[in-house]
């Protein structure tokens, strides 16, 4: 599963840790991230984010 | 006629022609109790480049400072480090007034710069880690993304070594003087902990990730130029040395008591609190808001093991200041905290509990239920405070050891 870059801050989401202080299970792929998730760092959505390349 | 501001040399081809804000107390609920900079630097030679420019209404100041090193000539290009309005504010001016060929930004840069003042800037962006020559003067730009906006970047200048840092290891302090090693020690370090506990703290991993890469890319600064206070010529790493410190939050054998109290109540119960702390050999700061500013207790948290916080109530809630200076520091995201809330109350005494709650909703880790006494402590409540701080005081001391 592809890892995201959040833009704005540079928070690097990974599947396989999740972001369990939000809910999120390990092995949660970015596309399953409900919409109402934010970047844990700084507070934007998932449209802010990048396939990290 | 000279102008009336002049620049500062600071080496070879850099002067300092930024501007001192003697007058700011309130930058936007940070309590600036020594004022502050907004230092702008011009790159001389080949040709002349602005790194940063100041806060709109101190334009002229640095416009007069410019002048004072290139007289009627115009710039080549401005770097724009940081896109908030203490050091972006002057920009359209600056552009209208000197001419710049081209301003460099980051990416995030671009969108802020355009999101403040339009798309008329012709703005060029650089990359995370990229070196150009801007009119035969080779420059170095690295991302530092939340440090403390999406915009954050640094600029390194290798032919004089100086880093300008932006907001980077800066410190609200209004001076005469232009370089640290003319400033007291004993000052450096207080309002640069007060300006990393207020601003950079959320961003404590980020701080220790930037300081781990300057040192892997072997950067050699003889200058570090922030764009906040003091010029570093002497000892440049002992802010970042100091920032690497904060950043790691590691407590001390020290706590802070902050309250707010209506009839000294709740001042009674943190007194009693910081006797058992102090008994037990934990240093306490005990913090009164009706005395102290939100930004004082942040700084005081930086380094402190105990957070105990108290309100009584008022009207079901708890106090207002209390709700502000907890709604802050939840912000800042403050680590490796115990504590306990307290407070006085009449009848429905809904206060410690909210205080309590707000703690624990910033990580806190708590080391007993709210304290609540009814309309003033008797010496049962007061013998439960102590007890509380002799309980918190041991486990303080466990936790400092794991940390």
């Amino acid at each position: 599963m592809k890892k995201y870059v959040c833009e704005v801050c540079g928070y690097v989401y990974d599947p396989a840790q999740g972001d369990e202080e939000n809910g999120i299970a390990p092995g949660t792929s970015f596309e399953d991230l409900p919409d109402s998730w934010v970047c844990p760092m700084c507070g934007v959505g998932k449209s802010e984010f990048e396939p990290q390349e | 006629m000279s102008e009336p501001f002049q620049a500062v040399k600071v080496s070879e081809r850099v002067y300092w022609v930024g501007a001192v804000d003697w007058n700011i107390r309130d930058f936007h609920g940070y309590q600036t109790g020594r004022g502050s900079t907004y230092n702008a630097f011009l790159v001389t030679g080949e040709s002349n480049i602005l790194i940063d420019t100041v806060k709109k209404p101190f334009f002229d100041e640095m416009l007069s400072r410019v002048r004072s090193v290139i007289g009627d000539a115009g710039i080549d290009c401005i770097v724009s480090n940081h896109a908030e309005l203490d050091h972006a504010g002057a920009l359209p001016d600056a552009v209208r007034n000197l001419g710049p060929k081209k301003i460099l930004t980051s990416k995030m840069g671009a969108r802020a710069l355009h999101d403040h003042f339009g798309t008329g800037l012709d703005l060029s962006i650089v990359k995370d880690g990229e070196s150009r020559s801007i009119g035969g003067i080779d420059f170095t730009f690295l991302e530092t993304k939340m440090l403390h906006w999406p915009d954050s970047m640094v600029t390194y200048l290798p032919g004089d070594r100086v880093l300008f840092s932006q907001d980077g290891f800066g410190m609200h302090l209004a001076s005469t003087e232009r370089f640290s090693d003319e400033i007291p020690n004993e000052i450096l370090e207080q309002e640069g902990a007060k300006y990393f506990a207020n601003i950079l703290l959320p961003f404590s991993p980020l701080v220790t990730k930037l300081i781990e890469r300057i040192k892997s890319l072997d950067l050699r600064i003889d200058i570090l130029a922030p764009d906040h206070g003091p010029i570093w010529r002497k000892d440049t790493g002992r802010m970042p040395e100091l920032w690497a410190k904060w950043a790691l939050q590691k407590p001390k054998a020290k706590a802070v008591i902050v309250f707010d109290s209506m009839w000294q109540s709740t001042e009674t119960m943190a007194k009693a609190i910081a006797e058992g702390l102090v008994e037990n050999g934990i240093s306490a700061r005990f913090m009164p808001l009706q005395v102290f500013h939100r930004s004082d207790v942040a700084t005081e948290l930086l380094d402190a093991a105990g957070f105990f916080a108290g309100s009584s109530t008022l009207n079901k809630h708890l106090l207002p200041r209390m709700a502000d200076v907890l709604t802050y520091i939840k912000g800042l995201k403050p680590r490796n905290k115990m504590g306990a809330a307290f407070g006085s109350f009449g009848w429905s005494g809904e206060g410690s509990q909210q205080v309590h709650e707000m703690l624990e909703s910033m990580g806190v880790e708590m080391v007993g239920a709210p304290l609540a006494a009814r309309y003033v402590p008797d010496a049962n409540d007061l013998e439960s405070c102590r007890q509380l701080a002799t309980q918190a005081a041991t486990r303080i001391f466990e936790h400092i050891e794991d940390k």
